[in-house]
């Protein structure tokens, strides 16, 4: 196990891939923390819905953004590399399927697409975690929809500070700019809801 | 026996792994042994180096095996030191 880790963590930074997948991990899981963002304020303005009708919705929403991250990625990934790895045969004039760059290929796009796959889903289940604590959250007079949608905002500004960290600007500025793009989608739920 | 001293091999590879990863690959392979990477020629994927390989023993098999899994592909060789160890003398 620990020599596979090895291998990935050399393969990665071999074909310099641990960027795209660092990109891929803050992109879907943003991805997946607003659209849980976006469900809990549509059944907080809809009024009404019992919880475990939210724990539904939202866990199969989860399901469906990490098999749709897993699909997507390695299709397109897979296509990416195998073009790769051609065009550098090609220029090296030999096969290079049993070298390093040839593993690259195989192995990084099921890794890649774990991880795009795998953002939405955890972020989203960390989300969902007050719905179903509700038992523990009682004694604090914590409501489970408000303390999840608070939890959603956590993790976008959170996810907004690692984006600045990478980026190297000031990770409280990068944290409130995804804190304002969570405001304006819950800003026009609430604008656009029914009642 | 006939021992590698010496050897310097014309070497094509990929841009990755860059120059410090691939002799750093190359000297995890062949322990006790000094390598030296020149880069001769750039291309757009592609660059030429010329990889010199000192040593008591140079492990020449080891070495192009680590050479081919890092996607690069053995030229030449440019330059070869081969020592014979000294001659067995029976007692008189």
């Amino acid at each position: 196990m620990a020599s596979l880790i090895a291998e990935l963590t050399w393969l990665l930074t071999l074909t310099r891939s641990h960027l795209i997948a660092r990109r891929y991990f803050v992109v879907n899981g943003f991805d997946g923390a607003l659209t849980m963002l976006g469900l809990l304020v549509g059944f907080y303005v809809s009024d009404e819905v019992k919880l475990p009708v939210v724990i539904s919705a939202c866990l199969g929403v989860a399901i469906a953004l990490g098999m749709s991250g897993i699909s997507s990625a390695y299709i397109s990934e897979a296509a990416e590399k195998r073009r790769e790895l051609r065009e550098l045969e090609k220029a090296m004039v030999t096969d290079l399927r049993h070298s390093a760059h040839g593993r690259a290929a195989r192995l990084l796009p099921v890794v890649i697409a774990l991880v795009n796959g795998i953002a939405p889903l955890a972020i989203s289940l960390v989300i969902l975690l007050p719905l179903w604590a509700v038992p523990l959250l009682k004694p604090l007079a914590l409501r489970p929809l408000e303390s999840a949608f608070v939890l959603a905002l956590i993790i976008i500004f959170l996810l907004g500070v690692y984006l600045g960290r990478i980026s190297h600007t000031f990770w409280l500025w990068a944290g409130l700019r995804t804190l304002f793009v969570a405001a304006v989608t819950t800003a026009f739920i609430f604008a656009l809801s029914p009642e | 026996m006939v021992q590698i001293k010496r050897i310097v091999l014309d070497v094509l590879k990929p841009h990755n792994p860059n120059a410090l990863d691939f002799t750093t690959a190359i000297a995890e392979k062949v322990p006790g042994c000094r390598i030296k990477l020149t880069v001769a020629a750039m291309d757009e994927k592609t660059e030429t180096v010329l990889l010199m390989i000192e040593g008591e023993n140079v492990p020449y098999r080891a070495i192009t095996e680590v050479i081919s899994s890092l996607g690069g592909s053995i030229h030449s060789i440019d330059e070869v030191d081969v020592e014979n160890g000294p001659v067995d003398t029976e007692p008189a």
